[in-house]
């Protein structure tokens, strides 16, 4: 033996093998173990699917109570029939996992502040954000709940996750999801509580924004003073075309709000304390264009004389979607639709009677309230002119390469106290905050998609819905029998005027809830007269409901005069109709805002590029088409013409307040010109007025829309950048700068990273005739075909035809392609 | 002293044995990626060969495996994945280029262990 050169190469030898095994530092993240990553035999080539993969299998599985047969076509839907409901669950859960593994992985871990477990501590802010506003807390208690009282919804969860464990034990290293390899983790069982951790997340994604804007929202009145603050964010809104037509009688309320006494001083103009504290980086905030827009014609207005039932959520896009299609058939019921994965049944479907759709109600159901701690231990809190004990709540933390961090959360009578001594961030300013949240009380959700699956007539529809509570939604339904209707429903707190718009004093219970409104008394309509239902997140009723509904800010106004508009001119409608208008580009805003600005301008005084910029505005066709320049043109000006407004108000805080809604300026437009606030506060000896601060905006515009030009980015698409990304936003697996116009404010509310995430027309038809499709595909593996296969498709405003039929004609049929057979040991 | 020849078959059969057994241990997920390590050094340590032969024999059977394996299997792909992850790394997006990373990866690695065997036997 040569001893020196053994040892060398011995050395060398070992010294590559760590250095391939091990995730190497590159820039803020890490690298996969390279070798490991590399191997044909065990990384990401293992992951590289054949483009003509055979999906036929014969599967066993003891769980099973019967067999089971899936179909699955040429998009790789799955046509689930079981012999018992069960069973159904089941198969769906090793579906979910066998598509969706690490994507069901990653969103439970999101919600309850797992990330840091595996990305490090570079997310433990974000950990700890999600673990304080109580996700945990709200999916534990839902879970108990479950397991106490609702024997078929706790079977229900059970076989699904047997289903998610079924696949993941037969996994074989080598074929982990592609994600886990790149980040180097594992995936651990499935649990009923992911499951309830999922909707908790939905629930966050849907009437989250309140964590951050009651926040932002207090510093903003703070900031100006609460005079000033009421002109500039009034809840009026003109134009309003409310989900309930204006002029519905409103019966007297069960309950009474009392707004508590001397809260005009001690929570309208509350001033805040000011300290400094330490402070850690929130997530971003749910974004504010979650919404959607659903719709029914009734047989009145369709040319077969049967209801058209349209849904499409607007959630931001994302590979692998969150989506997942499916048909589930078993003998006590046939559905179809779009499914979350990691969670059973279908979400937003159609049966064999009739089709339903959601939209996000908006309401405020998360208020602040401000505790006094006795000491820094925490132990104690001002309640009711006694000091009060709290009780504590700890959360450990794991992270990777590091200790453990271990939350300490005060629970009071409000709820978790998510803002403390030791977790602030720049919103919160020093405060003592405890969060109160109705997705912290236990959810019986499940069981409302459990039913819808199965419900037959409208009764089976209200008596699904009845069991939702959060997060408040527009549950639209048509059923075969031709009747239509829509009901916002959810657990919606009966509010004081402005009650829990701002952070509340929370030593006194004067400051809580009263009550939340009986579910007869949320708004509802069936078959009105004008032979259609809708709704598009805008304010559900006229102002002479007897509840606050919120700040009008977290009801966007114009999608949803579009959608009236639009059906109400309609006559003889097709289910193609419908595909055109849920796709539509019109922009109704800019009908409005462009002659109220126009009344501004004075093009003679215009610089000449600014005049061609205007002109590009003015003769502009008012569609948000791909390729209109015009669109561009106009929402550039309208945006430099806000920021002249409100920027001097807004200029001198050190952290971002709220902007007023676009409405308020429009609005403020049309009214009177000699509107105060135009006025820049900065200037001392001069009065701008609007005209001024219009023709500022134009030409500030005009510099942005000459640099655009340059870049050849003058097109609404190339603009816009529309992209559906990749969950951990690695741009190589997403699809970046989609061929798509649409965008805020327009019924194909397609933004940048956000829009119409699955689009379903419904003609309840003998047999049903259903279209639909999401930006994404059936597969989350971004080495197989169908990881994206719908994207183009999607972008270019087309739809697939939905199968939905029996065995014995589904298995017949030209699109189906593959047979999954399950059975039972 | 051996002949020239018997020193090609010999080679030729390590190459061989090289690859059947890297293949092998790698069938079962289980066992770590770089088991072909062992595997290496244990055929080296059977076959005894002049180091640099070890070597290159080492390089060539791992080469030649990682190299078919990984291009059969985007051939099959449309190179659907490679091109991902070809811009995951920095690679520009170029499955040529990702296709060789992985075969020098294999290849270098493969050829250090059947050295380091061959340093064992070797007096």
């Amino acid at each position: 033996m040569r001893l020196m050169p053994f040892l060398v190469s011995a050395a060398v030898t070992a010294g590559l093998v760590f250095t391939l095994n091990i995730q190497l530092k590159s820039g803020t993240s890490k690298t996969p173990r390279l070798g490991y990553f590399l191997s044909p035999q065990h990384g990401f080539w293992k992951n590289a699917e054949k483009i003509n993969t055979d999906f036929n299998a014969s599967l066993v599985a003891n769980e099973l109570k019967g067999d089971v047969d899936v179909y699955m076509d040429d998009r790789l839907v799955p046509h689930i029939y079981a012999e018992h409901d069960e069973d159904a669950y089941f198969v769906q859960g090793y579906l979910h996992a066998k598509f969706r593994l690490w994507q069901m992985d990653f969103q439970t871990r999101v919600a309850s502040g797992r990330l840091s477990e595996i990305a490090g501590a570079d997310k433990l802010s974000i950990d700890r954000f999600f673990r304080r506003l109580g996700m945990v807390y709200g999916a534990e208690k839902t879970e108990a709940s479950i397991n106490a009282t609702n024997p078929v919804m706790k079977a229900t969860v059970d076989a699904y996750t047997a289903g998610v464990n079924a696949y993941i034990k037969q996994l074989s290293p080598e074929d982990l999801p592609f994600e886990f390899k790149l980040m180097n983790y594992a995936p651990e069982a499935w649990t009923p509580k992911k499951t309830y951790l999922f909707l908790m997340f939905m629930s966050y994604d849907l009437t989250g924004r309140s964590a951050a804007a009651d926040l932002q929202l207090t510093n903003t009145r703070d900031y100006l003073g609460y005079d000033l603050f009421d002109k500039l964010y009034t809840n009026q809104q003109d134009s309003l075309d409310p989900i309930i037509p204006k002029g519905t009688a409103y019966s007297t309320p069960a309950i009474t709000p009392l707004k508590p006494v001397g809260s005009d001083l001690a929570y309208l103009h509350k001033q805040d304390p000011n300290l400094a504290f330490k402070t850690s980086e929130a997530p971003e905030a749910p974004n504010k264009n979650n919404g959607s827009n659903n719709w029914a014609v009734s047989g009145t207005k369709t040319k077969s004389g049967r209801p058209i039932l349209c849904s499409d959520p607007h959630l931001g896009l994302n590979l692998p979607s969150l989506w997942y299609e499916v048909q589930i058939t078993t003998p006590t019921h046939s559905t179809y639709g779009a499914s979350f994965p990691g969670s059973p049944a279908v979400i937003i479907g159609f049966n064999d009677s009739l089709a339903w759709g959601v939209t996000n109600a908006g309401r405020d159901v998360l208020d602040y309230y401000e505790l006094k701690f006795k000491d820094s231990t925490q132990k104690e809190y001002w309640f009711n002119g006694t000091w009060q004990a709290t009780t504590n709540r700890q959360e450990i933390i794991k992270v990777k390469d590091s200790a453990d961090v271990v939350e300490n959360i005060a629970m009071t009578h409000w709820g978790p106290a998510m803002f403390d001594a030791f977790y602030q961030n720049p919103q919160s300013k020093g405060r003592n905050l405890a969060v109160k949240w109705t997705a912290h009380d236990a959810s019986t959700g499940v069981e409302t998609f459990y039913q819808l699956n199965r419900a037959k007539n409208i009764d089976d529809y209200l008596h699904a819905i009845s069991l939702w509570k959060c997060p408040g939604q527009n549950f639209v339904v048509a059923t075969k029998s031709g009747d239509i209707a829509i009901k916002q429903q959810g657990n919606f707190v009966a509010r004081w005027d402005h009650q829990g718009d701002f952070i509340m004093p929370g030593s006194d219970t004067a400051y809580d809830w009263q009550g939340i409104i009986p579910m007869s008394e949320n708004p509802f309509i069936k078959n009105p007269e004008r032979g259609f239902v809708s709704s598009a997140n805008q304010k559900p009723t006229d102002a002479t409901y007897p509840y606050y509904l919120g700040t009008a800010g977290a009801f966007p106004l114009y999608r949803g005069i579009s959608v009236n508009k639009q059906l109400a001119a309609l006559s003889q409608i097709t289910a193609q109709d419908m595909q055109a208008m849920q796709t539509s580009n019109y922009n109704v805003f800019a009908e409005m805002a462009r002659p109220a600005l126009m009344k501004f301008i004075q093009t003679d005084k215009l610089s000449s590029d600014a005049k061609r910029m205007v002109a590009k505005m003015t003769n502009w066709n008012l569609y948000n088409n791909e390729h209109e320049t015009g669109i561009t043109a106009f929402k550039v000006i309208w945006d430099s013409v806000e920021d002249a407004v409100w920027g001097d108000e807004l200029a001198g805080s050190t952290i971002p307040l709220t902007k007023p809604e676009s409405y308020i300026l429009l609005e403020q437009m049309k009214r009177d010109s000699n509107f105060s606030v135009a006025d820049d506060i900065r200037t001392k000896n001069k009065i701008e007025s609007l005209q001024e601060q219009v023709m500022l905006g134009v030409e500030n515009a005009t510099k942005k829309l000459i640099a655009l030009e340059k870049e050849n980015k003058l097109e609404w698409s190339l603009f816009k950048a529309t992209r559906v990304l990749h969950l951990t936003k690695i741009p190589a697996l997403s699809r970046m700068n989609l061929p798509i116009g649409g965008g805020v404010n327009i019924i194909n509310a397609t933004s940048e990273n956000h829009g119409p995430s699955w689009r379903m027309v419904v003609h309840l038809t003998d047999e049903i005739e259903a279209y639909g499709l999401y930006p994404g595909g059936q597969s989350g593996n971004p080495g197989s075909p169908y990881y994206d296969s719908f994207v183009d498709y999607w972008a270019a405003g087309k739809y697939y035809r939905l199968l939905f039929m029996a065995k014995e004609k589904l298995k017949a049929n030209e699109h189906t392609k593959w047979h999954i057979q399950f059975k039972t040991a | 002293m051996k002949t020239s020849l018997s020193q090609s078959v010999k080679f030729i059969i390590t190459v061989l044995l090289t690859v059947i057994a890297a293949y092998a241990v790698g069938i079962y997920g289980n066992l770590p990626w770089w088991s072909f390590v062992v595997t290496n050094i244990l055929i080296a340590v059977a076959i005894p060969q002049k180091p640099i032969y070890a070597f290159l024999s080492g390089v060539l059977g791992i080469g030649l495996l990682w190299f078919s394996l990984a291009f059969i299997i985007d051939s099959q792909n449309n190179h659907l994945l490679s091109s991902k992850v070809a811009n995951v790394l920095p690679l520009h997006g170029s499955y040529i280029s990702l296709i060789i990373l992985t075969t020098v990866v294999g290849a270098l690695l493969g050829g250090l262990a059947a050295l380091t065997g061959s340093y064992i036997r070797k007096s």
